[in-house]
């Protein structure tokens, strides 16, 4: 996905001006000459200068810069599928992990992200097993990461 | 120096697990490098949760052999498939290519394999020399130098490591604006928490980091539409044979690539891939043979390979002098560093040498292994190309997953990676550079603390960033590289309009 300049400029200016104002409020230090607002306040303000030089070369280019293009795999809906999947995937695993457990989580996510990038079928779900009980063994057992067991608290090993 | 530190460093890089840790890294690192879309920088950000769980000189250890590995092999898909491994391998991908196509693969391989070690040799060696003697000039240093030093270096990886310094501002601006979330500032006051206890504690440098260099390469993965690359070699014959009279051949070549190689490195923000563009171009330049390259000429390659491998341990120089890292590996290994509390910076020279004399010989050590290691995955080469990475990436989006879980026990992580490798994706597809990003979070803390210090110690008079001999001297050199290339284009814009 690519965006004009000039959108990125305004974007940043934006956020540059609501960090100016997010600063407004926060305490001075008697007796000091600089309080904790002084440093994000100078980054917004080279944010929104950095944003307005954005625009301006957004505007000199508009001829040959498009407002918004997208990229090649827009059009391809495997490819859209495999990057929701992906996104999808983390997302899952941020909720689903503490009630499901993380193999069941962790074996669910490898199975779909497998098939949707065409891994053969009959390998996928046994594939995803295995790895999923691998990076348990490793992280849970040698690492001693707390990963949630979830489902499966009953039988944990 | 002091010959029982010297010992001591040498019992404990020579311990049984700090060598196998290596030798297993510099397979890791091999094959990370080898694949093609996973590069040095994202094999160090896989290995921090696994670093996390080690002792400081094993946790080195690893991230070093690995690296220094990585940049190696990243240049044999580049050779066989005309696809670098790595971005550091890319300078020379199509001469390599080339030399494949001329049927003489095996002396295109063996000179990435036998002169990125010499490079990585020759930047040790740099790093030996000049890191003790900087970091006797560093214990000098007040908050003032401290705060043009950290200012200069995020002005090199603006104006250094991009062709579009107004892209690589946003980015350290953004990156400097993440850093200053949460508590850890000066004055202790929450800022952009927005009432999340998560937030207090500040962003995780090390969620982010592998969200913007292991995730934003599997969003890459998935949404990549080539078609896949052919192998054109079948057999890759004794890659050792020629390159003795390589060396004797090229000899200034090779001297020049690891010198500009260590000196990119230990800019902050230019890494091992801007030194071998940069070091490819020189070799051309300066080349009796200029009209050759391009066409499968070794020369280039013999020497911005070499550059590319001193350029990572230049990167050290910065980072346990200053921690001020010279590339994204270090930004890394910085962070690795603080969660161990070997905090770099120069006491860790006088306090604790051991440990600085154990990194040294583990950058000797690592660069010696190289030769077997790389010979040995030169061999298997065709299979690690044949890996299928419809099954690799899942299984690396799930260890990022649980890798970054593992810092802190957090699901909130997880969600900071996330967002943190889709705006990588988005900047870099919209051609914003993301190493001054991942300075500015580094650097953002220690650039406000030294300034806040100085402007407290000097009572907000400015005229004190300027007072002492080595802070003026910092400051004229940063404000030069701002405003010298500006002021340059409008006298010769003007010298352009007098004459007509």
């Amino acid at each position: 996905m690519k965006l004009n300049d000039a959108a990125f400029g305004l974007l940043l200016v934006i956020l540059g001006a609501a960090v100016l104002i997010g600063v407004q409020g926060y305490p001075k230090i008697p007796g000091q000459p600089v309080g904790p607002a002084l440093f994000p306040g100078l980054i917004a303000v080279g944010l929104c200068i950095a944003g307005v030089l954005l625009m301006a070369r957004g505007w000199r280019h508009r001829a040959e810069q498009h407002w918004l293009r997208w990229d090649d795999w827009v059009r391809s809906p495997r490819h859209v599928l495999a990057l929701l999947v992906v996104l999808g995937s983390v997302m899952f695993y941020i909720v689903a992990a503490d009630v499901l457990g993380f193999l069941p989580t962790a074996t669910i996510i490898l199975a779909v992200l497998f098939l949707v990038l065409r891994v053969r079928p009959a390998m996928a779900l046994p594939l995803a097993l295995v790895s999923a009980l691998l990076v348990h063994f490793g992280f849970y057992k040698l690492l001693k990461v707390p990963l949630p067991w979830g489902l499966l608290k009953g039988i944990a090993w | 120096v002091t010959g029982g530190a010297v010992l001591q460093a040498f019992a404990m890089v020579s311990e049984p697990a700090t060598l196998i840790a290596m030798v297993l890294a510099g397979l890791f690192g091999l094959f990370v490098g080898a694949v093609p879309g996973l590069t040095a920088t994202m094999a160090t950000a896989l290995l921090v949760p696994v670093t996390f769980f080690m002792p400081p000189i094993p946790a080195i250890a690893v991230m070093v052999t690995a690296t220094a590995m990585a940049i190696f092999s990243g240049d044999v898909p580049g050779c066989l498939l005309r696809i670098p491994g790595t971005p550091a391998s890319a300078a020379y991908t199509d001469e390599a290519f080339a030399m494949t196509r001329k049927g003489q693969a095996e002396t295109a391989l063996g000179a990435g394999l036998v002169f990125s070690a010499v490079g990585g040799l020759f930047g040790t060696l740099v790093l030996i020399l000049a890191a003790p003697a900087l970091a006797e000039v560093a214990l000098n240093f007040s908050s003032f130098e401290y705060f043009w030093l950290v200012l200069l270096g995020l002005t090199c990886a603006i104006f250094i490591t991009t062709d579009r310094p107004l892209k690589g501002l946003v980015t350290l601006l953004l990156g400097l604006l993440v850093a200053c979330v949460g508590l850890g500032n000066p004055a202790g006051h929450p800022r952009f928490t927005f009432g999340s206890a998560e937030l207090t504690g500040g962003i995780g440098m090390i969620p982010m980091m592998i969200g913007m260099f292991a995730i934003s390469e599997v969003i890459r993965f998935v949404v990549d539409t080539r078609p896949p690359a052919e192998l054109v070699v079948e057999k890759v014959g004794n890659v050792m044979k020629g390159q003795w009279e390589l060396a004797r051949k090229y000899p200034v070549q090779i001297l020049r690539g690891s010198t500009l190689g260590t000196a990119v490195g230990a800019l902050p923000g230019a890494g091992a891939d801007i030194a071998a563009w940069m070091s490819y171009a020189i070799s051309k330049k300066f080349s009796r043979e200029p009209q050759k390259f391009g066409t499968g000429h070794v020369e280039g390659i013999v020497e911005s390979g070499a550059a590319n491998n001193s350029a990572l341990a230049g990167a050290w120089i910065p980072a346990l002098v200053f921690g001020i890292p010279g590339d994204s590996i270090t930004a890394i290994v910085i962070g690795v560093l603080y969660m161990k509390n070997m905090n770099p910076g120069p006491t860790l020279f006088t306090t604790d040498p051991q440990n600085i004399y154990a990194v040294f010989l583990l950058f000797i050590a690592a660069n010696l292994i190289m030769i077997p290691l790389g010979l040995l995955c030169i061999k298997v080469a065709k299979r690690i190309l044949h890996v299928p990475r419809n099954v690799l990436m899942p299984l690396i989006l799930l260890f990022c997953i649980v890798g970054t879980f593992a810092i802190n026990n957090s699901v909130f992580d997880v969600g900071v990676m996330l967002l943190a490798g889709v705006i990588a994706y988005l900047l870099e597809a919209n051609r914003f550079p993301i190493a001054p990003a991942i300075l500015g979070v580094v650097l953002g803390g220690m650039l406000e603390e030294n300034f806040i210090t100085s402007m407290i110690k000097s009572d907000g008079n400015l005229a004190a960033f300027f007072s002492r001999p080595i802070a003026a001297g910092l400051a004229v050199v940063t404000l030069l590289v701002w405003f010298l290339p500006p002021l340059l284009r409008m006298l010769r814009a003007r010298r352009a309009v007098v004459p007509a």
